[in-house]
Order: C-alpha cells, then structure tokens, then sequence
C-alpha cells in the first residue's frame, strides 16, 4: 500500500486567472515545508499531493503540511489501482484499524470516465466492509467513521481521517508587512492573523536590556519561531532601545512615558519598512486593553506611523485573542514571567487620553533622530525557520 | 570581554582534576557497583574512596556519609526521612531563612515552628532555648545562608538543643560551608552537602547520618547506599566529588578577596555582617536588583540577585525579609560570591566595574 498526503485548498479554487499564481506559491511553500522528507509534489485536477520519500513519519509530514498557509486539509491516503478489487481490499484494511461501530462510504469520481459511478461505488464497498468486518454496520447520517474513496486519473485515493488545515492563503501571495512583536499574548496571535492572509512576515522587537532580561529576549524569538512554523520563515530585528527609553523618561512627564515610547517604536518601524520594502506595519492593539491602547491614544500612536498599521485584533476581546494564541501554541510561551520585568519605564498613572498637539510639544524636547538611527544600526537580524525535524 | 564569574554561591566551575577524574571513571571505570565481576569491583571501590574524601572535612566516618543527587535531595531526605521514621511525631523548629528545599519539604508537616532572625541574620539564641521542649523532635538550622553568608553557631545551637532535650534531632543545611569554612560537627545529627559549591559536578550531594539514626528511604529499589538511596550510583560525579572535597580550600584567600571588594565597593550598603566571606550581599538603594544584575553581565560580570523583580509577581527575598531590611535594601539586593578560582586582580576589577555601573545607572535613571 502506497501512503500518500492529499491536500485540499480552499479559497484559491475562488481565483480567476490569476489561480495558477497562487497554486503556484502554495506549492512552492509546501515544497519549503516538507524539505527533504518528500519525493515529489504535484497538482492535478484541484488537489495537491505529495509522495513522501521511504521511512519518512508520514504523518508528521501530514501534520507539518497542514500549517501551510492556504492548506485548508491534508490527509495521508492510500493510493490503489483504480479497481474496484483493489479499493475494496484496502479500505477493508484500512478500516480494521479504526475504533466505532457504524461506518459510511463517501466516493468521489475525479475521474468521470471511471465505471462505476460514486454512488454504487459506495454501496459496493460498503458491502465488501460489511462482510469483512460483521461487527460494523452501516450509518449514512451519524457514522463513527466515513471511509473516502476518490478515484482520479492516475489512481484512486482512499482515507479515513483528514487533518484540517490552517486555511488562508498562501504565504508570499500579498505583499510583505512588519509585526511589532513583544512577548505577550497579543502581538503573535496579531502576526499569524495577518501572515495567514498570505502577507510576508517580517518583525521587530525593542529590547531595553538591561532593564529587561536576556531571557525576555529568548522568550519573543521562541515567539517566533512558533510563527515561523506558519509562514516558514521569519527574520526578528531585535533593536536596542534602552537609549531612546531613556531619554524620553528623562525629558519627559511620566504619564506620557508609554505613548511616546509607542511612538519612537512607530518611526522606527517606519524606518525598518521602508528598508525592507514592507508596506504596512502590524500591532496586537486591542480597544482599550491597556492605557495605551484607548482610542485617544491609538490615534496618538497611529500619527507617527508613515505606513498603514493593521490591527487585526482592535475588535477582540482578551478570552479571543487568548484562544487563537492556544490554538497556533503560542500562549505558553506568552505567558513566561519575563515579559516587561521592570517597572522603570511603565508610570504608576499613564495617561489614558493624550492629547496629540501636547505629545507633540514633549517630542519637540526630546532628540529623537540620532538616537533611533543609532538603535537602527545595533540591530541584531535573527532569522527563524521552521524545524523541519519537529513534530507536533 | 573576559568574564568575571562571581556567583560561586550558586554554582562553581568544575576544578580541571575533577572533570580529570571523571573523564577517566567514564572511559575506564565504567562498571556498575552493583555487578559482581571485577569491573563493579573497580567501581565501587571509586565510590568508596570518594566516600573517605566527602567524610573527612566533615570528621566523619565513611560509613556515615550517603550519597544523594545533590542538596535539595539531601535536605529532603534529612527531613522527611528522618521525621516519618519516628515513632512519636513531635514539634520541628527552624527559621524563615532557611534554603527553599528545607522550607519547602518542611510543608509536609504540621506544628513547624521559626525561631526569629535579627537584621544580620543572626539567630536567637534565647528564644530557641525557650522553644525547645521535651516534645521538639527536629530542628533544622543552615550553617551559612545562601544569600546573606550569615554563619550560625552551630555547636552552640546543639548544645542548646542537645541540653534540653537530647533525643531531638538537628540536622545542618552545610551546602554552602562545607569544606569552605570551618564545621563544628558538634551535636549535628544529620549534615547535607553538595558537589557542585565546591568545584565538583552538578547532580551529586551527600548526606552525614550520625550512627543510630533512623531514616525512611524516599526513593525504593536495589538498595544501594544501604537502603538509604536506590538507585545506580553516579559513579563518575561521585568520584568528581571525592576530588572536589579534597581540593585546599584556604580561607585566607578568600578573605583577602572579600576586603578587597568590601574596600573598593562605593555608593552601596553592605548587608552581609560578621559572615562567611564567600558570600557578600550589597544594595545600590534605587536600583533594582535585576537592572544592576543585566547590566553588570553585559560587562562580564556575573552576580545574581536575591530578589526577582516582576511586575505581577513581586517576589522579594523571603531571606532578606525575616531579616527586616527595609524593602529598598531588599528590592536592591545582590549577591557576589567568591570562590578560590578568583583573583585579586578580577575582584579588584569587578569592584571597579560595579561602581562605574551603579554611576552610570542612577545617571540614566535621573531626571531633568
């Protein structure tokens, strides 16, 4: 029996012509994915598949796949001739391992020249488990198990069981964007969102050591290395920003210490777009979780910002964001005790409505330039990849 | 950038004939004690001779010393098998200084009580005398705390202790004085040291039982070192132990290392008094522990802080706490230990460094 991963994609079936582009960058960013675990991969008749190489844990790879941006399921499936003797002895095999009592038999004809058609296939293998396992029996509407038999052109493919996939599209498919990552819940359920959607991921983080720890620092690229199991890969430019924080906290009244500090992260992360030819910039800002993130403040923040920010979360409450971030595997990781160790850059107060013009006049003490150009040039680019050597 | 390793209180760099003898008990000796041929022969007899070098410092008989995984196994197994062994479960005495792994085993039971510390980490004396009835069972007291160096008197307090009531049981949390400075072994009745403090391998401890007293096993199986701990010895990290504990530890030394740092400190508050000279615990008020530490390791030298600093979980030193310093001093504090793989040349330059840094921190924390 050959194993075989079949992987169905969604959304992509909607495109017009541009659809060969989009099939095209999926395959490539599975081809990315399996590395050397597959022999090859192919795209017939709105499917994808991929034959793994010998000895390979197929479904590792199955599971790997299914995080592919674009992949909406994936299923390690047994190819058999296309006969009808053939289907019928490996799906009574491949059933004799599966726990219930009641089964179905959905076929579908990729191939419409195959005889017979789905529905007697279904009841002609149906018959064939039936007699072969005396212990089961047959629910159209409630099953225990549905048994897929898909008959394409080269091959008819049979499963039970199929991983769903991340869906979205593919990576790479939708230009290139900057998230804002710090190590907290938000920004990684932010970043996958909008990675999901096909955007190339890039990310910044601004590390204040030593007023925080080494370990807050590890803890954000574990961040995203997470990530970089969705999107492949993910480059962090880890900036210090210790000099900048401190020449606001000096200059400056300390309840509008957390918007300014918002804002020198915004002209830097312009600064990063524009050298990386991003074209928006990406935050896990949420109405109202923290002081600086009001609506007052956001528009703040939003002022020194030269590229489009998208929030993906802005409407979402903390229990919703919190379930994504278990979903994709973040949330352990978020919720290390290194986030922000010190308190010496958050106010006792902030102020929860800045006013722009009075944010202005604080910015006009500070020099922010020179600062920022040289926190630009101590970057420390970390690439992350996915760990193809992981399994889930 | 040269790195200054001052946190030998936590743990210490192996010495080069330590990790020698290991290397050689895992190439050549590497039989299991327990095998009947000549090779568990050789084997046990490198567990035996270590046992003779971890019983010496302690003047203690070989037989007297069992092998455990390191120091929170050794105060486990003081503690919780020394108190379920008894047939009469009486009161347990100890203070709130003590190291987590006493503490925490402590939990098990009911009627512990703490015997107060004043604000140099002195226990009193007089308040012990009181607590100690016919119905104390235990008292557990360390030799040198972990984080303020403060050494108790140990033959005193078992003398207290021994007077009143001589069946009650003392054990000594040695980890951070043994070999380093003098043991009174005086009325100690169960004693736990580690490997990994003195130049030795991590994963390796002792525990001193004095003869005829009863201890229940925590851990179950072939029963090696007789009953007491199951378990394959960890022959090449005892043999590494062996080694460590015959190494000259010269309190002299350490002594110059300590004046020296004490001398070239500025712009702190020391908080150790009168202690062992391993350890020294300072305060720059105004900074918290956690920023001086950063910052001090990005210019090579490693400390560590008593206290960790979070914002949701604020976790002051519970040692510094029962000492009654003031929360300035405690959210402040850090911990430089010395070992004798320092020189007086790095502690100097350390000394410099800390001052340079303590300036440069409260200048940046300043403002206009």
């Amino acid at each position: 029996m050959n194993k075989i991963i079949l992987i169905k994609y969604g959304e992509i079936i909607l495109k017009g012509l541009n659809r060969p582009i989009f099939e095209e960058r999926l395959i490539k960013n599975l081809r990315m994915a399996a590395g050397d675990d597959v022999a090859k991969i192919w795209k017939a008749q709105a499917a994808i598949y991929a034959e793994p190489k010998q000895d390979v844990d197929v479904d590792a790879l199955a599971l790997r796949l299914s995080k592919v941006f674009g992949v909406v399921s994936a299923a390690v499936a047994h190819s058999t001739d296309k006969d009808m003797d053939a289907i019928a002895r490996t799906t009574i095999a491949l059933i004799s391992n599966q726990a219930g009592k009641t089964f179905k038999v959905e076929a579908k004809r990729a191939d419409k020249k195959f005889l017979p058609k789905s529905p007697e296939i279904c009841a002609l293998i149906g018959e064939k488990i039936l007699n072969a396992h005396p212990h089961l029996s047959v629910d159209v509407i409630n099953p225990d198990i549905v048994v897929k038999v898909e008959v394409r052109d080269f091959a008819a493919y049979l499963y039970v069981e199929k991983i769903a996939g991340v869906g979205g599209m593919p990576t790479g498919s939708s230009g290139k964007a900057l998230l804002l990552l710090s190590g907290g819940i938000d920004s990684p359920v932010a970043g996958y969102m909008i990675a999901k959607r096909g955007v190339q991921l890039y990310a910044v983080h601004f590390f204040s050591h030593p007023y925080t720890s080494e370990r807050a620092k590890e803890k954000v690229l574990s961040l995203g290395r997470k990530l970089a199991d969705y999107c492949g890969k993910l480059v962090v430019f880890v900036v210090p920003f210790t000099d900048v924080l401190l020449e606001i906290r000096q200059k400056c009244p300390d309840e509008q210490m957390t918007v300014l500090m918002r804002r020198a992260m915004m002209y830097t992360a312009n600064k990063i777009a524009s050298k990386i030819g991003a074209s928006a910039l990406i935050t896990g800002e949420s109405i109202g979780q923290v002081a600086s993130q009001t609506v007052e403040a956001l528009v703040v923040t939003e002022d020194a910002a030269q590229f489009p920010v998208f929030r993906p979360l802005i409407g979402m409450d903390k229990e919703e964001i919190t379930q994504i971030a278990r979903k994709i595997g973040t949330f352990e990781t978020s919720i290390l005790p290194h986030e922000d160790c010190c308190t010496v850059f958050t106010p006792k107060h902030p102020t929860t409505k800045p006013k722009l013009d009075r944010i202005k006049q604080s910015e006009e003490l500070l020099d922010f330039d020179p600062l920022i150009d040289s926190a630009i040039e101590g970057i420390e680019e970390v690439v992350l990849k996915r760990e193809n050597r992981w399994t889930y | 950038m040269d790195i200054i390793y001052l946190d030998n209180s936590a743990t210490t760099k192996a010495h080069p004939d330590v990790i020698n003898e290991m290397r050689d008990i895992m190439e050549n000796n590497y039989g299991n004690p327990s095998s009947l041929h000549s090779m568990g022969v050789n084997a046990e007899r490198a567990v035996e001779k270590a046992r003779v070098c971890v019983a010496t410092p302690l003047k203690a008989t070989p037989d007297e010393i069992y092998f455990t995984s390191g120091g929170t196994e050794g105060n486990n197994l003081a503690l919780i098998g020394s108190y379920s062994a008894m047939r009469v479960k009486g009161g347990i005495i100890t203070t709130k200084a003590e190291h987590k792994s006493v503490l925490e085993a402590l939990k098990n039971f009911n009627n512990i009580s703490y015997i107060d510390i004043d604000g140099k980490g002195a226990i009193d004396l007089e308040s012990l005398k009181k607590q100690i009835t016919d119905d104390t069972s235990l008292v557990s007291i360390s030799h040198v705390n972990n984080e303020t160096g403060a050494i108790a008197p140990i033959d005193k307090i078992g003398a207290i202790i021994k007077n009143k009531n001589p069946k009650c049981l003392f054990h000594v949390d040695a980890v951070q004085s043994y070999c380093k400075i003098d043991f009174p072994k005086a009325a100690a009745d169960l004693i736990t040291v580690s490997g990994h403090k003195i130049h030795g391998p991590k994963g390796i401890g002792a525990l001193y039982i004095k003869k005829g007293v009863r201890i229940t096993p925590l851990l179950y199986g072939g029963g090696q070192e007789r009953g007491l701990r199951s378990g394959t010895e960890n022959t090449a990290a005892i043999a590494g132990f062996g080694v460590a504990a015959s190494l000259k530890f010269d309190l002299e030394y350490i002594q110059k290392l300590n004046s020296a740092l004490r001398r070239k400190l500025q712009n702190v508050v020391i908080n150790s008094i009168d202690g062992s000279p391993y350890i020294l615990n300072i305060s720059a008020p105004g900074i918290r522990s956690e920023i001086l530490l950063h910052a001090l390791a990005q210019r090579g030298v490693m400390v560590s802080s008593g206290s960790a600093c979070s914002v949701n979980r604020p976790e002051p030193s519970h040692v510094l706490t029962a000492m009654g310093l003031p929360r300035e001093l405690i959210d402040s504090s850090v911990r430089i230990s010395i070992s004798i793989a320092n020189t007086v040349a790095e502690v100097s330059a350390a000394a410099d460094i800390i001052n340079e840094t303590i300036l440069l921190l409260k200048s940046q924390l300043r403002r206009y």
